[in-house]
Formats: structure tokens, sequence, C-alpha cells
């Protein structure tokens, strides 16, 4: 069948909401889920998909958002939604787009620009999957988003340590014992810097937190709007596996801002822009210090006064030390040394 | 028993080809108009990928393709494009098979009709190109339908059945298309490729039809299901599986009725098997010196047959031990190994003695375990199993169950 000549492949323009009191009514996740008080990755999906609209279809690996939203006989999705495999988020969002296209090319599908999400956890996208992510941000001709909604830990499954879980955190693989007090001691994956500074031809990475929703939901518009295949990544505090108060979520995640350790910035088309909170501490506002921070969450109870200064030492480097501060690692000190 | 029913209506619009038979699978893709492929290397099977890729190039094909970072992207990309409504095809080989695995085991769970293509390779380590069949038969329990050829022209036919099986709303099943490593995938025959308008009066558009995942349709494909629902969609699996039997029979028929070509009994090709004391049995290209041997046998009048199964899953038990009724010993030639099986024997001599546990006729049945590797299944080979299997027609029990052929000591 040959090629059909209305085909193009533009992408929905969704202008950013001017404000929270622009931001339309409709939801397309509602009621129907089970997700713990206080979780923040559930107001990330539905914010999320409250960006996109209705013309939307949205894949979600195995993770939280898999399990305690789409327990059968209930969905919260009013749009499609379909499983995909823990590694796969890439390869669903890859797939999906590259079906749509291939059919409104071919002219066996009316044609019109349909939104396509695939999110993962940080176990499945900065872990298992980073490989079919990486793979899909340089398809730059099919239009999807890629979002990692971050608890840092495997959260579905017990709280286990993932590639994302900050130092030192007490997770059920890494439990502070009588001799190792510190079993986690890999710092945490810069996954949308490297996702950012790895693949040239990605027209959009950012990073968000839904403490600022209108924020967060602009982004994923600019991304759709954009398109090619895109990636967001959201901070999402989560009380179960950071125990704490489910009151505290927009909270931590402004302290997880405000203290430097989750740096808000977006990439487009290679412009990097710093913004909102983090924007001011580029231009010289003090940093929170992380004690705070981490002394809110159960899972640091066991830091004593070293591990508290270990981790400000870090976070100061990668604001002192780093070429692009809180986005690339590399040391502005190599020289130097050299 | 490629006997046509009828005189050939199609040989006008037929053409030759001299193609190998990942060659001739391409030609079948283009016919049957896919809308997103996904390749990655791994021989032998990337022939048929190389192919495709040169129909895009050239503008006889319009489809998108992929070149996936690794198998277990490249099967999770056609589900998924599947699942929007498009034809999809995908495939691999030995060990690539395996890295797949997770999505060989969601694609028929989730209903998902993919015709895929393995080109047998043996699996690691130690590392070997040749042909054995245990990378398709990972997959033998999980819903997929699964079939083995043995020509070019058995290659371009069988992958426009696949789909007409897989895409019927009856089935919704992925089919795996077996072509034995070297001996087939690179091998060049005559083969008659059809004409489009020929191949639409056989094959109709695949439609997704309430499972299409859209903005139309809003479904949630997928949810958590636990103990209340699975065994209920497991079973539903099963049924589908069990419908394949009618399906393929539909299917074949047909082909016949369009192309005017074709086997009358889709699950297995017998040959020289009326009057035959010992019938043979094997899958894939072992048949060629098979069907060699047994004709200077028949010279030295030993009344020897082969039974080429066609089709592994759904497996044909009912049509096989009608087949091996008449037969004094049964001969079972597996290209693959199944370490710890009862009788130590390979997978397909386990199914059949499985299939024949019921029969009223059970004649002793010897397993072989021969050609692994890509090792060449020689004449004497074959002269040794049908003398074997003599020895024991005239015991009228097996003295030992299983052998390895063809293997240095």
């Amino acid at each position: 069948m040959a090629e059909t000549t209305t085909f193009s492949n533009a992408t929905q323009v969704l202008e950013p909401f001017k404000g929270v009191k622009k931001v339309t009514i409709e939801e397309y996740f509602s009621s129907g889920h089970r997700t713990c008080q206080g979780c923040e990755s559930a107001l990330v999906m539905k914010l999320m998909v409250k960006a996109a609209g209705p013309r939307t279809i949205v894949l979600g690996s195995t993770g939280c958002m898999y399990v305690a939203n789409t327990t059968y006989y209930s969905t919260p999705w009013v749009v499609p939604w379909m499983h995909t495999q823990l590694g796969s988020s890439g390869s669903a969002a890859l797939g999906t787009a590259a079906g749509l296209k291939a059919l409104m090319k071919k002219g066996k599908m009316k044609a019109e620009p349909i939104n396509v999400i695939a999110f993962c956890g940080d176990g499945g996208g900065a872990d298992m999957g980073l490989g079919a992510i990486s793979a899909t941000l340089t398809h730059k001709e099919y239009n999807s988003l890629i979002l990692l909604y971050d608890n840092e830990s495997y959260a579905n499954t017990d709280i286990q340590v993932s590639g994302s879980s900050p130092y030192g955190a007490h997770t059920t693989f890494s439990p502070p014992g009588k001799v190792k007090r510190i079993m986690h001691t890999r710092w945490k994956k810069n996954t949308a810097g490297m996702l950012a500074a790895g693949h040239p031809e990605c027209r959009y990475v950012a990073t968000v937190c839904a403490s600022y929703a209108v924020e967060m939901m602009n982004r994923v518009r600019k991304a759709l709007t954009l398109g090619g295949p895109t990636f967001i990544h959201s901070l999402d505090p989560c009380p179960k596996g950071w125990d704490y108060d489910p009151m505290l979520s927009h909270e931590l995640g402004e302290l997880a801002i405000e203290s430097g350790i989750f740096p808000l910035y977006e990439v487009e088309d290679g412009v990097l822009k710093y913004y909102g909170k983090t924007k001011a501490i580029v231009e010289g506002r003090p940093r929170k210090p992380v004690r705070e921070y981490l002394l809110k969450q159960g899972r640091f109870a066991h830091f004593t006064e070293e591990d508290l200064e270990y981790f400000q030492a870090k976070v100061d480097q990668m604001w002192d030390k780093w070429e692009i501060p809180g986005v690339v690692c590399f040391r502005k000190d190599v020289e130097a040394k050299a | 028993m490629t006997v046509a029913t009828q005189a050939a209506p199609a040989a006008a619009q037929e053409q030759e080809m001299l193609i190998s038979g990942s060659e001739a699978i391409a030609e079948a893709l283009t016919l049957a108009d896919i809308d997103v492929v996904t390749a990655y290397p791994i021989r032998p099977y990337d022939t048929v990928m190389q192919a495709i890729a040169k129909k895009i190039a050239n503008g006889q094909l319009v489809a998108e393709y992929i070149v996936a970072e690794g198998e277990h992207s490249q099967f999770e990309i056609v589900k998924h494009a599947s699942t929007v409504g498009a034809r999809v095809f995908c495939g691999s080989s030995g060990v690539g098979w395996a890295y797949a695995m997770e999505c060989l085991v969601v694609t028929p769970a989730l209903r998902v009709p993919l015709v895929a293509m393995v080109g047998n390779r043996a699996l690691d380590d130690p590392g070997a190109f040749g042909v054995e069949h245990n990378d398709a038969l990972f997959v033998r329990d999980l819903g997929w339908l699964l079939c083995w050829i043995d020509s070019s022209q058995e290659a371009l036919d069988t992958t426009l059945i696949a789909y007409r099986v897989a895409e019927d709303r009856r089935i919704f099943l992925p089919i795996a298309i077996s072509a034995d490593g070297a001996f087939l995938t690179h091998s060049q025959a005559i083969t008659k490729v059809p004409s489009k308008s020929l191949v639409e009066k056989f094959l109709p558009p695949y439609n997704r039809g309430d499972l299409q995942l859209h903005p139309d349709n809003p479904i949630t494909v997928a949810p958590q299901v636990n103990e209340d629902w699975v065994i209920e969609i497991r079973r539903q699996n099963n049924a589908a599986t069990e419908r394949a039997y009618t399906v393929i029979e539909e299917a074949y028929a047909d082909f016949r009725r369009v192309f005017g070509r074709g086997p009358e009994n889709p699950w297995f090709e017998e040959y020289m098997t009326e009057d035959a004391e010992v019938i043979l049995m094997g899958m894939g290209t072992l048949s060629l010196p098979v069907k060699v041997a047994i004709r200077k046998m028949r010279e030295e009048g030993k009344k020897v047959g082969l039974i080429r199964l066609r089709w592994f899953r759904p497996f044909p038990y009912e049509q096989l031990a009608e087949a091996l009724r008449k037969a004094k010993a049964i001969g079972v030639i597996d290209r693959d190994y199944s370490f710890g099986s009862p009788f130590g024997s390979g997978v397909v001599a386990t199914e059949v003695r499985a299939a024949l546990y019921n029969a009223e006729h059970r004649p002793p049945l010897i397993g072989f375990i021969c050609g692994l590797g890509g090792r060449e299944v020689t004449l004497e080979d074959v002269y040794k199993t049908t003398e074997i299997c003599y020895s024991a027609a005239k015991a009228g029990k097996t003295e030992r169950a299983t052998y390895w052929l063809g293997v240095r000591e």
C-alpha cells in the first residue's frame, strides 16, 4: 500500500496553563485506584493525563502505578491504558507510536495527532528499562513522552533499594544493622542529566515535582507539543517507602528542591533552563541544609552526624564542583588536577 | 502429499523466483502489507530482516522498520504496535529468542497476533550457528502456535496462512514459523510468488476490533486480576488454542481454493507411509536426507515412510494416532534435546509418545537425537535409525528408548 500524502507527523499543540485557575476541569485519571494515602505518584498520574487531554494513550510499566491503579474490575483511567513490562516503557511508547504512525500514513486509520505517554517507576526506568528508554530517545520520528515517577525505591514490592534510591536509605534490601549502619552506599543515579546529555536529537528532557503542580503539567504539555521522543523525570515523595506522615508529601517535595537534592530544570533543543526554586538557587539564593529534609523521613533515622555531613558534602559538590551544576557531573577541577 | 484439489486457477497470477527461505518470507510480508517490523541482528534469522529492509528501501513495501536495541525491545515494540491495530512482524534465533522471553510470555497472554520467524539455532554455550529446535520450543506451553517449514515455497505460503490464522478473531494468538538455520534460511529454491490481488482474496485486513487501543475505544488492558480471574483467562487462551485446529484446517482449505496448491493435510506431510512398516518422524529440513534414504531403502524392499510434522502447536495428536495406526515401529528424529525427560528422549518423541498413550495401537517408539548444532543428518544416520526400528518391530518392544546418532564417542 502506498504512502498517503495527507499524513503529517504533527503533534497536538498544548499551550501552557496560565495559572491554576486556567487548568481544565476534566479528569482522565479518576476514582477506582487504591494507592496509599499521601501517594504523590497517583497525583503525578492525574496531573500528567490532565495536562495531556483526552486524545491520549497511556502505557504503564509494572510498578505501583500499575498494581495499585488497575485492579480488575476497576480502573481510574478514562483514556485508553495498557500495561507493559517492567523494563519496557521505552518500547511501549515506541511501538504504540510506530503502530499509529504506520496506520495513519498508509490510510488505514484516520490521521490525527494522538499523545502517547509511557510511564515507569525508578526501578523500571532508571534500572531495568534504561536501555529501552535510551533507544526510544534516538528514534526522533516517533512522538512520545516517557515519564519516570521516581519514588526512590521498588515501592510496590515492599520497598527495595533501586539505582535511584538516595545514599544510605533504609529499605528492605538495605536495612541498617549492628555491624553495617549503611547498607546502600551508592549515590543516586543522575537519570535526567544522563538522558539529556546522551541523546542529542531528543528535543525535551525535564525534571518536575508535583509539589509545583502547574509547573509540572506545563512541562508535560511542552514535551507533548514539541514531539519526537521526550523524557520527564518526576520526584515523588512516598509515605510508605520514605516513612513519614502522609500529610507531608508536598512539603518533602519542596524541601528536596530547596535543599538542592533534586534540581528542577528543562533541556529544550539542547538549551538548559533551570526553573522554580532551583533557578533561585542557581542565581545565588542559599540552599536549605539537607538535614531538615532527611530527618523528616524514617528511612534516614539511623543517620549519624557523620552521615548527614557526608550527604551534605555530596550535595554541595553537585552545585560547587559540577561543570553544569545539578545536571552534568563532570568536575570543574579536572584540568586543575591534571 | 502436496496435491491440489482442483485445477490451478492461480498459475497465471504467480511468478517464479529463485529465493531462500528468508527471502520467501520477506516476499510474503510484502504481499501481506505489514505495517511495523522490528529488527535486531543475530544469525541466521537476520537474513529475513535484511530482505525486508531492501523491500522498504526500494519502495516495494511501506512499513515502519525499527532497529531495536535488543530482542526484548524488539518483541515489545511490535506487541504494542499490534494493539493499536498494526499488522506486525518480528523474529529471532537461539539466545536472541531467549533474550526476548519475557515478551514472548506476554504476547499470547495479551492475544496479540504477531507473526514471528525463528531461524532455528543452537543455544549458547558453547557457540554454534547451526540448527537446533530448542529455541522455538521454549514457548510451546504459552499459547504460541508453532510450525516448522522445509522449503522456500512452504515459507512463503505458511507466512500468509499464519497471518490468516493468527488474526482470526477466534484465535488472536501469535505464531512462530520455524526455519532451520542455514539449511532453509540461506538455501535458495524456485518459489512461486503470487500476485497481490490473489493474496487479498485470501488474507483479509487485520481488525483489532473491540480490543484496539485508541482514544475512540478507551479500554484498560491487562490490569491486575490476581487469583480472582487468572485461571479463567488461562482457560480462554487454551480454548483459543483448541479452536486453532479448526481455523488452521479452514485456512489451508481456503489457501488451496485461492491459490490452487498447498497440502490437504495441514498438520504433517506423509511420504510413502501408505504401506510403511517403519515410520520415521521429524520436523524441518531433515526431511530431505530422510526422503533420499527412504527411496534407497525401498529399492532394497524395506517399507519405510516419513511423517514430517508441520504444526507442533496445536499438536495434531488425533491425526497422528490415525496416521501411525498401521506402523510396526516408529522412529522419531529430534533435532533438539530435553535433558532429564522421560526416557531421555527429545521433545518431539516425548510428545508423540504421549499422543499415542490412549491409542488402541501403540507400536514400539524409539527416540533419536541427531543433527544437533547444525550437524548434517546423513543417510547413514537414517539407515541406522531404520535398522533399530526394524529390530524393535520384530521384537515387538524397544530395547532402548533413546539413541544419540552421529556422535563421536
